[in-house]
């Protein structure tokens, strides 16, 4: 087997792997609907509908760090 | 300090939203040149013969391809990005005096690197690669430029609050990522002036020159995988990354399925990178390659549709408001647009069809329906859209809007359907051949009959050129004298004068 061969077996067996992993990754979208933080995937659709600075982001990146809760906060008096 | 409320700081989204347009002008304006230049020959000394050096069709033709790709659409994803990338981040770049310094460094330095490539097109100093013309000290300064893209991408995700990326970040990072690879391995070159010959002369040519790494047919299929990539990460991942914002922004609307655009989004990132073995089809690669191409060009169809029809049902019961808002029109038929040309494309890239598509204005026809349709009015939308917020006024005219829109549509659909017969006419008459296998057509013949459709393309052109300057004055008289708005004007619709 030379060289040439080898990477088109290489080739068609990277496809097959990644078109399970591509199937793989809509079947987990579809059946557990929820992402590991417990978000609906679909509340994500928000972040662009409630985008202001002072609208409560839709998955806090830390409930302590950040609360803004309809809040006007400025950074740089911190 | 003084305790302001914070607010989103446009400052550098207002500075590309200047070259978007600027840089859309002139783009265009070349475009039409060379589309009259092709219908009437003598268009190329318009200026005289003394000055024919930098009017000709050659010369010209890079300027217009690079000034709409990386002038107009860069200058727009740049704008766009520097607006969405806060409000969905949920993080000002007034927070962050490093961010607004690469952000302000970035926008200078790509306008150096306009100026640069502007001067040198003109002078005819170019690499000849098709996309990727520029000679190695324009691809460096690019390079920094695109760096500072990425610190400013990642520094505003680094110190968001929104904990999830929206999918329009994905399709950013993506841009980022993507052209980051493609520009940097396919302008992969060696100045001239380190080259050494065979018999033993050393230093040669100007210093800026140089040739490419890559020789033969390597070198073509290394160019059309960066050639077709960058309608990839140029044409589509940043257009989808906006029409994920703008549209359901505008129509107040949710996305119809944030599962769907995921899928989509990895759907594309998969299929994308392998097909543009479909440039080379019945050249010297590999015909397992030429193969590939044409298969992954037919499956792409399902990912783009994917993020298309996504668009489409997310203005589900409410099509009133694409009668109702021109802003809105733009973007469904920005969407409906890109399914067309994202299904035109795979037909083309069928080995059979290609065969007369191949070399013929059907590929040019193609690429316009797709820039024109999707690219320029999702562009023009997105900065529709930002006026109002970045600028604080109502939109200047909505009728004017209107008016636009129509001619626009107009121009591109006169652009594409006489592409369409002149390509294929062009296909059928270049192997048309007698019983002895003798050509039946000499080339003149063929130029000849395309000549109506070559000036019906050169008006498309034209009104599609018209309708991008009443953009810029309605843009400018928003900026200038439109009626000052209040925050709370600003929350979905854009709010437009009569």
């Amino acid at each position: 087997m030379n060289i040439a061969e080898l990477q088109a077996y290489g080739y068609f067996a990277l496809t097959v792997f990644m078109v399970l992993v591509l199937y793989g990754y809509i079947y987990h979208l579809y059946s557990k609907r929820e992402d590991a933080d417990g978000h609906d995937y679909e509340e994500y659709s928000n972040i662009a509908l409630r985008d202001d600075v002072t609208d409560t982001p839709v998955s806090a990146i830390s409930d302590d760090k950040v609360h803004l809760e309809g809040v006007k906060r400025n950074r740089r008096d911190i | 300090m003084e305790n302001r409320p914070l607010e989103y700081d446009y400052t550098v989204a207002k500075m590309f939203m200047f070259t978007t347009i600027i840089l859309g002008i002139v783009g265009m304006l070349v475009g039409v040149i060379l589309a009259f230049q092709l219908a009437f020959p003598e268009v190329n000394t318009i200026l005289g013969q003394g000055l024919a050096e930098y009017t000709n069709f050659s010369r010209l033709r890079p300027l217009h391809t690079d000034a709409v790709i990386f002038g107009f659409t860069l200058s727009g994803i740049f704008a766009t990005w520097y607006y969405v990338g806060q409000r969905v981040l949920k993080v000002s770049m007034a927070e962050s005096g490093f961010l607004m310094f690469i952000g302000k460094l970035h926008f200078w330095l790509y306008l150096v690197g306009v100026a640069a490539v502007v001067v040198s097109l003109l002078l005819g100093i170019t690499t000849s690669k098709e996309y990727a013309e520029f000679e190695w000290p324009i691809d460096i300064a690019i390079v920094v430029v695109w760096v500072l893209f990425g610190i400013s991408i990642f520094g505003l995700i680094g110190i968001r609050r929104e904990k999830s990326l929206y999918i329009s970040i994905w399709y950013y990072i993506a841009t980022f990522l993507g052209i980051a690879m493609l520009y940097l391995f396919n302008n992969m070159e060696i100045p001239t002036m380190l080259a050494a010959s065979p018999a033993g002369e050393s230093g040669i040519g100007a210093w800026y020159h140089s040739v490419s790494m890559y020789a033969g047919t390597n070198d073509a299929l290394v160019q059309w995988w960066y050639g077709h990539n960058a309608v990839a990460f140029g044409f589509t991942v940043p257009i989808v990354a906006m029409i994920y914002y703008f549209l359901p922004k505008e129509s107040g609307q949710a996305i119809y399925s944030y599962k769907l655009s995921l899928l989509s989004f990895w759907g594309l990132m998969f299929v994308y990178l392998w097909a543009g073995g479909h440039h080379l089809i019945y050249s010297t690669v590999p015909d397992w390659m030429q193969t590939m191409g044409s298969i992954f060009s037919v499956i792409l169809i399902l990912p783009s549709w994917g993020s298309a029809i996504n668009m489409l049902l997310t203005m589900k019961g409410e099509w009133q408001q694409v009668a109702a808002s021109p802003l809105i029109k733009f973007m469904v038929l920005g969407s409906t647009f890109y399914m067309f040309s994202t299904l035109e494309g795979p037909i083309q890239a069928i080995k059979s069809v290609n065969a007369i598509a191949h070399f013929t204005d059907w590929i040019v026809g193609h690429v316009h329906d797709g820039v024109l349709g999707w690219v320029g009015f999702m562009i023009m939308a997105a900065l529709y859209h930002m006026a109002p917020r970045v600028f604080k006024r109502e939109i200047y005219s909505k009728s004017l809007m209107a008016t636009q829109f129509w001619i626009q549509t107009l121009g591109v659909v006169l652009y594409f359907t006489s592409m369409w017969i002149a390509g294929i006419t062009q296909g059928m008459m270049w192997r048309a051949h007698d019983e002895f296998g003798n050509l039946a057509y000499s080339f003149i013949d063929t130029v000849t009959v395309l000549h109506p459709y070559y000036t019906i393309r050169g008006v498309g052109g034209l009104l599609y050129l018209v309708g991008f300057l009443m953009f810029a004055y309605n843009i400018y008289k928003t900026m200038t004298v439109g009626r000052k708005v209040e925050e709370s004007e600003l929350q979905n619709a854009s709010p437009m004068g009569a």
